[in-house]
């Protein structure tokens, strides 16, 4: 069997699965983002490159995962609707595939109110869901989103998405998951597990819907690197739980820094026996450097 | 004035798809724009009737857009909403907005598209100028916003696009940076067209509320 990506094959013959997250530099010198791939590279079989995150404009996706590819790493390109339309979107997946990058994963993007340039237009054309689809017929059907042909290769994408479970009820986050595998997405990547209660309820309404069976799910990680960081993760970032015994542990502790990352450990181990998980993204933010051992002391290493 | 544009009949009858259905209108932009005022209430309750659509009321609204008002007004008519599976709002969006926050037990469909925020030139005659964007500077374009009515909404416009004051996009369409270039060179401060203008701060279109 043939597959559009490393992720794909890891994911497809049933072994854990670990993708990590390399943020790219505000600035256009590729060693930051060359020594950051130098640390993590063979602990993961995918890495993501974010796409102006949080609003804030750095090195492009796009660029940060051709540097990677050059290095031998395999990327999960990202792309936010938030700054493109449609016949940009469009465009830049096959400058992509052309390139050789094999995953993109689809987000709708964070408001660009947060970030460094609030007085900015967002551009919305597409909602994520919206922009999956497309992606999904432009590789299967070989058609734009106009319904015009594709005449010379389609993009042979591995598609992922990204998926809240702590956003909202379970009933409007999981019904939306399914909505993005009905538009045609592969893979998952959840945002951060802190509150395992909450994840494992989620999991349990995946399960009996059968979705684990449609689509891989790869559950996030974040160490958290010190209680200002927990700090930040529990109080201001919407959408992320943080439980007051995870929080409590690193205010405690002589030593938040390896306190968060014997956390994350333990997510990780837990993480590991849930059913229906396929894999876990890290997302060490400012921290990638703990990613090798995070991925090693987690039985996780070498990847397959 | 929010100009509107009535829906297609055939349209507005897949989404109506049964009745009985009561009709409401507005007494203001609706009504100047002819899409939504007595008279094309009237028009449609008999297209509706036509195509065996029981109608159970109607009512203009004063304007629709004000919630309290529109909660006073509909009182009068209980009987006929609660006869009705449909309410067809002939209204701009904001209109038929307020109409759903009030009755939340009946499907309300819009009948009007609502395209912009405009001038009345004649009496069937509407032209956009404005987009709300939260932050006017036509001050800098002789009294012309580009924001709203050039479709790049360029701010140091023309375009190459431009030819023999017409607008790529439309030969019917005037540039509006033609008409700007002749007003400001009309009072002679062309001197405004050298500056660079900076980038738009468009975070003020994204305003959700406003309490006075």
């Amino acid at each position: 069997m043939s597959y559009k990506s490393n992720l794909q094959r890891v994911l497809s013959e049933e072994k854990f699965a670990v993708t990590a997250e390399i943020g790219p530099p505000k600035g256009s010198d590729p060693n930051k983002i060359r020594e950051k791939a130098e640390i993590v590279k063979g602990h993961a079989d995918a890495f993501n490159v974010t796409d102006n995150q949080t609003a804030v404009v750095r090195l492009s996706s796009i660029g940060g995962c051709f540097i990677l590819l050059k290095m031998g790493l395999e990327p999960v390109m990202q792309m936010s609707c938030r700054d493109r339309n449609r016949l940009a979107l469009q465009s830049d997946v096959l400058g992509a595939a052309a390139n050789g990058i094999k995953n993109i994963l689809f987000v709708t993007g964070d408001h660009q109110s947060f970030g460094n340039h609030p007085g900015a237009k967002g551009v919305y054309d597409l909602d994520s869901i919206q922009l999956i689809q497309i992606v999904r017929d432009m590789r299967d059907k070989g058609i734009f989103q106009s319904g015009d042909k594709i005449l010379a290769g389609n993009p042979d994408i591995f598609i992922g998405a990204a998926a809240n479970p702590f956003s909202s009820s379970y009933e409007i986050t999981v019904d939306h998951l399914e909505k993005k595998i009905e538009a045609g997405a592969d893979f998952i990547q959840t945002q951060s597990v802190f509150s395992l209660e909450k994840f494992n309820i989620w999991m349990d309404k995946i399960r009996s819907r059968g979705l684990d069976k449609r689509i891989h799910i790869l559950a996030g990680v974040t160490p958290l690197k010190s209680l200002k960081m927990a700090e930040r993760m529990k109080f201001h970032v919407p959408g992320v739980d943080v439980p007051d015994s995870m929080y409590n542990r690193i205010k405690k502790s002589a030593d938040p820094q390896k306190e968060g990352f014997e956390i994350a450990l333990e997510l990780i181990n837990e993480i590991k026996k849930i059913k229906g998980i396929h894999g876990i993204h890290i997302t060490a933010l400012f921290w990638e450097d703990i990613i090798p051992a995070l991925v090693e002391d987690s039985g996780l290493f070498p990847r397959p | 004035m929010i100009v509107t544009r009535q829906k297609n009949f055939d349209d507005l009858l897949k989404s109506i798809t049964n009745g009985p259905v009561f009709i409401i209108g507005c007494s203001e932009c609706a009504t100047i724009c002819h899409t939504g005022g007595e008279e094309e209430i009237l028009q449609m309750k008999s297209a509706l009737e036509k195509k065996n659509i029981c109608v159970t009321g109607w009512v203009v609204l004063d304007p629709a857009c004000n919630l309290q008002n529109d909660k006073r007004l509909l009182r009068k008519y209980k009987k006929e909403l609660a006869e009705a599976k449909k309410i067809l709002v002939l209204s701009c969006g904001s209109g038929a907005q307020t109409i759903s926050e009030i009755i939340d037990n009946i499907d309300v469909i819009p009948g009007t598209d609502t395209i912009f925020l405009g001038e009345i030139k004649r009496l069937v005659d509407f032209e956009k100028r404005c987009t709300l964007c939260g932050d006017c500077i036509q001050d800098l374009f002789g009294g012309v916003c580009p924001i709203s009515r050039c479709p790049k909404s360029m701010l140091n416009g023309p375009c190459g696009g431009s030819v023999d004051g017409k607008c790529e996009v439309s030969s019917d369409l005037d540039c509006i940076w033609d008409i700007i270039f002749k007003r400001l060179a009309e009072k002679g401060r062309l001197d405004r067209l050298k500056e660079i203008k900076k980038p738009k701060d468009w975070s003020k279109s994204t305003e959700m509320r406003r309490v006075l």
